[in-house]
């Protein structure tokens, strides 16, 4: 399902001395299968353009279009297009409610209205994609399990409604850098399994770098720069302008290539870049 | 729907409202609220409108900002209205069956509505022009001399302050919990009463959760600090009165007589 955004606006607290424009004319599309990053810095407006997506957030003007549904009219079905476009929120953990992760998670298929056995089936599969035990995990209560399990429960409560494209809001944030690494394995896995349209939103360029494959870049609620990583990464001095940067080992590279060695130097993983080295060690006389 | 109450919502400006001792500014509010329960006629009123349109024009609040704080409080007014319209006996002016509205009543009932709405409208002069943090420190103070007989004032203060605090945090998350609801299919705003208030559990549970969450982080984040209350605290900001808190303790002085005056005198 394709996503396009025309001409959006949102102004908080209109006409009162609080008022600040979070999203200014911001003009997108995105394709169906894609997995999109949505970079950049707190209060650039990505968790505002988010919410708009799934209409929990009005536009002050400008449409969204979610495949051939306009969201922004007025007598949209919004349970619809939330079940098409599934949010995770930031700290998802902290929506959790009930008894035990299973009835959590059968939240939102029955609230779908779907059958027992469908909303059962749905439990299963959307626990095992997150790396959940369906028999140890079910019956617990959600709030004896570790922080980076219950993200995961959370994260099983959105895809449990099937959703055609899924928007994910800092899904790391606040993990160790196992429970990161595993979570966006999962994600990864995720998308080449169903191959589902896939927003990861996030300030890590180092996280979002090898997973995704274009880059949107937002500053004072504008797209300030979109594109593939390895382009975007080229661009250093205007993302440090705006307060962000690249991953670590790209600024190693940058750095040897300044030094006058012949290698890449838009690389994105460590693997690439020791791909890369060993070539130019290999190739020259140097080592 | 959460937002348009302004009680408790402060507007930040410069003007001499806004600059003068929190402890004058209470009371003087509390002196227009003893003003207004002695009044029993209607021309006491236009010395009231005169003062409050005044302070309002000199705060620099918009109107239109004070009045939609009396929104939430309409229902109130509204029946207010009606009970001493239809209760007041009287000569009758208009009769539906056992129910009749007289003239007395009319004329009670206008009078209460303008009272209650002189009411809100003045209290919430004081919460808009006063930050949370200085009205708390005015109540300290002013409460400072009933510690003799075994008034904590300073916690008082302190758990004020943190209540007052944590209200827009609140409204926060429960901005986000609702929204991550309803990005689940949650629906909180159709069904009967019933099903409307078991929609409220997904809503409610976490929030709970993280109220104890974070007054546990408080308290240890306080405690870590070494935190004592009551004596020997010093603070950043002393208060001090000056010729402005004098002058408008005067002007609410002088209101209070005249309307004294017009209570008995006249």
């Amino acid at each position: 399902m394709k996503i396009k955004i025309e001409g959006l606006n949102h102004i908080y607290n209109p006409g009162n001395p609080f008022e600040i424009k979070a999203l200014d004319d911001v003009n997108l599309e995105i394709d169906k299968g894609e997995f999109v990053g949505l970079i950049g810095h707190t209060g650039s407006g990505k968790s505002t353009l988010i919410q708009h997506l799934n209409g929990l957030l009005k536009a002050t003007s400008g449409k969204i279009f979610i495949g051939d549904t306009e969201i922004t009219k007025k007598d949209v079905k919004l349970k619809s297009v939330r079940q098409k476009v599934g949010l995770v929120f930031q700290y998802p953990e902290h929506q959790l409610f009930e008894e035990t992760v299973y009835k959590d998670i059968a939240f939102g298929p029955k609230n779908l209205g779907l059958s027992e056995e469908e909303v059962d089936k749905r439990i299963k599969e959307s626990m095992e994609l997150v790396g959940l035990n369906f028999t140890e995990v079910k019956d617990r209560s959600p709030f004896e399990l570790s922080g980076g399990q219950r993200r995961r429960v959370a994260i099983a409560g959105v895809l449990a409604m099937k959703p055609d494209i899924l928007i994910l809001d800092e899904p790391t944030a606040g993990l160790d850098p196992k429970g990161r690494d595993e979570i966006l394995g999962q994600i990864k896995h995720l998308y080449d399994k169903y191959n589902i349209t896939i927003i990861l939103v996030s300030h890590s360029m180092e996280d979002i770098a090898k997973l995704v494959n274009r880059l949107i870049v937002m500053h004072k609620g504008k797209v300030n720069m979109e594109g593939n990583p390895r382009d975007i990464f080229k661009r250093v001095d205007e993302l440090e302008r705006i307060g962000l940067g690249i991953p670590q080992i790209t600024y190693l590279m940058r750095e040897l290539r300044n030094r006058g060695k012949d290698v890449k130097d838009d690389v994105l993983t460590v693997d690439e870049a020791k791909i890369e080295l060993l070539k130019y060690l290999r190739s020259n006389d140097n080592a | 729907m959460l937002k348009n109450i302004t009680i408790g919502q402060y507007f930040p400006g410069k003007t001499i409202i806004h600059k003068l001792d929190p402890r004058i500014k209470i009371l003087i509010t509390l002196l227009f609220i003893f003003s207004l329960f002695f009044i029993d006629s209607f021309t006491p009123y236009l010395f009231v409108v005169a003062f409050i349109l005044t302070s309002v024009g000199l705060s620099k609040v918009p109107l239109k900002f004070i009045l939609k704080g009396l929104k939430p409080l309409l229902i109130i007014i509204m029946i207010t209205f009606l009970i001493n319209a239809i209760l007041t006996p009287g000569e009758v002016l208009y009769r539906l069956g056992p129910v009749k509205i007289t003239i007395e009543g009319l004329r009670q009932a206008t009078f209460m509505a303008l009272r209650l709405i002189f009411l809100i409208v003045g209290t919430s002069l004081l919460t808009l022009t006063t930050s949370p943090i200085s009205l708390t420190d005015g109540i300290e103070k002013l409460l400072n001399p009933f510690k003799r007989i075994g008034l904590p004032a300073h916690e008082l203060a302190m758990m004020m302050t943190i209540a007052l605090r944590f209200i827009p945090t609140l409204l926060e998350e429960t901005d986000k919990i609702m929204k991550a609801q309803m990005a689940r299919g949650a629906d909180f705003e159709s069904g009967n009463i019933m099903n409307r208030a078991k929609s409220l559990v997904p809503l409610l549970v976490p929030l709970f959760i993280s109220a104890f969450r974070r007054a546990d982080e408080l308290a240890m984040a306080m405690e870590a600090r070494c935190y004592r209350g009551g004596d020997n605290r010093t603070r950043m900001k002393e208060l001090s009165l000056e010729i402005r808190d004098y002058l408008a303790l005067g002007i609410s002085f002088v209101l209070l007589g005249i309307i004294i005056l017009f209570r008995y005198f006249i």
